[in-house]
């Protein structure tokens, strides 16, 4: 456990020197970083190799809290993510925040640093208070690193989105976990073992207020809100890391509640699974209408999750039907997806990242032709965005897969209802898929290919901001090409604490891995083809007559770069097609006459749930207080009655006990 | 492990072999059916071989706009199918490749070379392949929800999930129980047939017109092996989706690889016949009704998968 606090213990010290210094102690705080979480990295990595966790147990004076934290399996699979990305965001970070106005850099390094620690304690936390706490702490760093830059009026509003989705959360939270301790008689989550036996529906309500809690900060549909203002708000390597891993901290958050509450009922499952496909399309949806790349990524966030979420709910479900093979893929492909998009999230927000510091400019309508001036971003944010749309032989489709295999199971054994949902989530899943590709073949193909649309200026990226984004990438593709190891070093422990039971002999787990080992071969098969196949066509090329041209353009002799398509019109088909739930608001103008002066188009997809569930909710409250605003008047007077009142209730209360 | 490298490699090898040999007749026959439905002579059936050859044989002209991305698609493309066809059973055997789930892979192989057939297209910056790409885009996933739901079925029937169970022989008990679910899969699996391949009622190769094309405006840029080896992909394609739907329409009794290979063989002439004649005797449907053709298609495999979970 030592190593694992001197990890803390450096990360929190790199924050402290980046408070004091200015952009020239910028690489000392990262190196800290980088040292910290190595450190950690061993420790996880020991964890999970052999299942066996450690803990640490200090003095506190706190009522009911012990500052208790514990490394277990579960644990280690979110921490492995946390620390890995965080470091490179670090790295990233030197370059990126160099330019930036040094009196920004301060904060900025130091609440990085803080929200690192906090997440690392988040999912090592073994007492409730010590976890709300520590919840509290990454929720408040968070929001100061989205109001960095809070002259804009913009970062203003999505500063206090955030607060105010957080803090309701929180709320969730703190009834559940005062409930449950309650309960218990201690609020240490060893003593909450015993919780399992409690009925289902205590048992449910638990589950609904984990749901709406941890979904909060999870970003599941439409909890969501916050994501896509809080995201785009905040300096890139801080976007990777809140997108890439604090949303997963929800996640954890999820699945430790759960596997305290016993055998899950099949409407859990169900809840999940719904859940999960409403976040996935319409998340995805909504990532297709946007043209802010940051705002775009953050949508994308939102559907990952609504796979993940799919994932548990697939687990959940083979859970409460017995059918441990389906229930060890759902969970699997969960935990991998977990880690899977903390990597390649990442990568795709420092990628974005790279063409604001090169270009100025996150529209991607004014972007285009990047690959050739940013070689490096460009080709590593292509493998981001196979990974990110479940392509072979990326890490993306692993997670996927293991989702597919157990709805397919789920399908092939259950009862008929559990068959049809899982036909659902098998159908969404492949829509989700399909539509993700197309979204990211937009971004990519507007942003790197082509031709330049405006001439903004570019340059290629500094050092210290492809290096993070070649790990990045050179992981995505390790975890995909190598899926069988990738599984079993990874989720195998974790899938064990989710109380699935396992032993080594184990039916589920031996199919899991003959399944990953064929399908190894077959990813093994398909790169050995990719490589003797590039190989052929260099050897005829390098035979053959190669003349360089312009791009066919059916006989049109002036062609511009701004004739090129755009990613509005690219997209065109996927708005009329889902209008209804876009509802995009257009703006046209069109070009009259013969000979046509002015002409122009907009279209907007503002959010669904804030337009049609929040905006109203809100207002009503607003009338509300407005309605009972006559018991504030202002005088000292009344308020000292209030006072009188209130306190000779309470007294009353007790006296009559 | 020697074993099994030695039973194992050659399979591969045969596999590859058989399809390659094969699979460009098959668009060589569609165009002698249109020819013939046309009264007109046509080019001869080993046409695409042909071109194919010469093409590998010329040089290659690429637009300054484009970058190493417009060279990689059609290696992908090809690999993809190559590595796709693996999961397809030839004869009355297994596939070389098969295990648990392979038919998820199957799907997806295809995901990845739309993918960066996609991406290519747009490396030219032309706006007729940018909209080639937006279509495909487009259809495509429209068309991946019922192909999944169409597997479902099949999977659910054989009570399996690799391909080579779900087009076993037992297809043929399956066929006397639960037809009905089997021909709404069918028709479900020509609709997605038509689309993946690029034709009508979805794409028409043959148009003069670039703005009218999906598949084919896609690979306007490409030229000389870059162009054999996209159309050669796209005979794969046909092969491997083609098998798929002849073998459930057709459950291969038994035969080593080459009896049952010549049989699926005669299938998919049978096939490329039909599609040939739909081409002939169908006009292309106008862009805003395709989503509707899919929509079609997915409500087809949906029934079919509620047929398959009530006869439980």
């Amino acid at each position: 456990m030592t190593p694992f606090l001197i990890c803390l213990g450096l990360w929190t010290l790199g924050g402290v020197v980046g408070l004091c210094g200015g952009k020239r102690i910028l690489p000392v705080s990262a190196s800290a970083a980088v040292a910290g979480s190595v450190l950690g990295l061993l420790t996880a990595a020991k964890v999970l190799a052999t299942g066996d966790g450690v803990a640490f147990h200090a003095g506190w004076q706190m009522p009911y809290g012990e500052f208790h934290l514990a490394l277990d399996p579960l644990s280690a699979v979110f921490l492995v993510p946390i620390l890995v990305l965080c470091a490179l965001a670090a790295v990233y970070g030197v370059g990126y925040l160099k330019d930036r106005d040094s009196r920004q850099i301060g904060g900025a390094v130091f609440f990085f640093h803080l929200l690192v620690v906090s997440m690392c304690v988040v999912v090592t936390a073994k007492n409730a208070i010590l976890f709300l706490l520590v919840w509290e702490i990454m929720a408040l760093v968070s929001f100061f690193l989205v109001m960095l830059d809070s002259r804009r009026v913009e970062v203003r509003r999505a500063g206090w989105i955030y607060l105010a989705s957080a803090h309701i959360g929180t709320a969730f939270l703190l009834v559940l976990f005062a409930w449950m301790g309650y309960t218990a008689g201690n609020f240490d989550f060893d003593a909450w073992q015993n919780l399992s036996q409690i009925g289902t529906r205590t048992a449910s309500v638990w589950f609904i207020l984990a749901l709406i809690g941890f979904g909060t900060k999870a970003g599941f549909w439409p909890f969501h809100v916050w994501l896509p203002e809080a995201h785009p708000a905040v300096p890139s390597h801080v976007s990777a890391v809140m997108s890439g891993v604090m949303i997963k901290t929800g996640i954890y958050g999820l699945i430790r509640v759960v596997a305290l509450l016993g055998p899950p009922p099949a409407w859990w499952g169900m809840t999940l699974l719904c859940i999960g496909l409403i976040s996935g399309i319409l998340g995805v949806l909504f990532a297709l209408a946007q043209h802010d790349i940051k705002r775009l990524l953050a949508y994308h966030s939102v559907e990952n999750i609504g796979i993940i979420a799919l994932g548990m709910g697939g687990g959940l479900l083979g859970m409460s039907y017995g059918m441990e093979e389906a229930a060890l893929f759902g969970w699997a492909g969960a935990l991998l997806h977990v880690i899977n998009h903390a990597l390649f999230k990442g990568l795709l927000f420092m990628g974005a990242g790279s063409v604001q510091h090169a270009t100025g400019s996150r529209d991607i309508e004014k972007l285009g032709g990047l690959l050739k001036k940013m070689p490096v971003t460009g080709s590593t944010f292509l493998i981001g965005s196979a990974a990110i749309s479940g392509l072979p032989p990326l890490n993306g489709f692993v997670s996927e897969f293991l989702i597919y295999v157990c709805y397919f199971k789920l399908a092939l054994g259950g009862p008929l209802f559990t068959g049809a949902a899982a036909a659902f989530a098998i159908a969404g899943l492949a829509l989700i898929g399909g539509l993700a590709a197309a979204c990211f073949t937009k971004v990519f193909g507007v942003v790197f290919l082509g031709e330049p649309r405006t001439d903004v200026s570019s340059h290629a990226s500094p050092f210290s901001l492809t290096t993070p984004m070649a790990l990045l990438a050179a992981s995505c593709i390790l975890i995909g090409v190598f899926p069988s190891a990738a599984v079993r070093g990874l989720t195998v422990e974790a899938l064990k604490a989710i109380g699935l039971g396992l032993s080594p002999a184990d039916v589920g787990l031996l199919s899991l891995t003959s399944i990953l080992t064929r399908l190894n071969l077959c990813i093994g098969i398909l790169i050995a083809l990719l490589i003797f196949i590039t190989l052929i066509r260099a050897w005829i090329i390098s035979r053959r007559r190669i003349s360089q041209t312009v791009t066919w353009d059916c006989g049109y002799s002036a062609p511009t770069s701004r004739m090129q398509y755009t990613a509005g019109s690219f997209v065109q088909h996927f708005i009329d097609l889902f209008h209804l739930f876009l509802q995009p608001r257009e703006r046209r103008q069109n070009p009259i006459g013969y000979f046509p002066k002015k002409a122009s188009y907009e279209s907007h997809s503002a959010d669904l749930a804030t337009r049609r569930i929040f905006e109203p909710l809100f207002e009503w409250i607003q009338d509300l207080a407005e309605k009972i605003q006559w018991i504030q008047q202002g005088r000292v007077q009344t308020y000292l009655l209030y006072i009188f009142v209130t306190l000779a209730a309470v007294l009353s209360f007790q006296a009559f006990r | 492990m020697t074993a099994w490298i030695s039973e194992f490699v050659p399979a591969l090898f045969r596999q590859w072999a058989f399809v390659l040999a094969v699979s460009p007749i098959l668009p060589g026959v569609v165009a002698k059916t249109k020819a013939w439905v046309a009264g007109r002579q046509g080019p001869p059936v080993i046409q695409p071989y042909r071109d194919i050859v010469k093409l590998f044989q010329k040089g290659a002209a690429y637009s300054r706009t484009t970058t190493w991305i417009f060279r990689a698609g059609p290696v992908i493309s090809f690999s993809a199918a190559m590595a796709a066809v693996l999961m397809i059973p030839i004869g009355g055997m297994e596939a070389p490749l098969t295990f648990q789930g392979d038919l998820i892979l199957f799907a997806y192989v295809w995901g990845t070379s739309r993918f960066f057939t996609m991406t290519a297209a747009l490396d030219t910056g032309s706006a007729f392949e940018g909209m080639g790409a937006s279509r495909e885009a487009v259809f495509s996933c429209l068309a991946e929800p019922a192909l999944f739901l169409g597997l479902l079925t099949l999977a659910r029937e054989a009570g399996s999930l690799s391909m080579s169970d779900l087009l076993s022989v037992g297809l043929i008990r399956i066929w006397s129980i639960h037809a009905p679910a089997l021909c709404l899969v069918t028709t479900a699996f020509i609709v997605v047939f038509l689309t993946e391949n690029s034709r009508i009622p979805i794409d028409d190769p043959n148009t003069h017109l670039e703005l009218t094309m999906i598949h084919e405006v896609m690979v306007l840029d490409h030229s000389g092996p870059d162009l054999a080896l996209i159309e050669y992909a796209s005979a794969v394609k046909f092969f491997a989706l083609g098998a798929l739907l002849v073998r459930i329409v057709y459950p291969i009794r038994s035969g080593g690889f080459w009896a049952g290979g010549a049989v699926l063989g005669i299938g998919l002439l049978g096939l490329s016949i039909l599609v040939g004649v739909i081409e002939s005797t169908m006009a292309r449907l106008r862009l805003a009704r395709i989503p509707q053709f899919l929509a079609f298609a997915f409500v087809l495999a949906g029934f079919g998968v509620i047929l398959t979970l009530a006869a439980a």
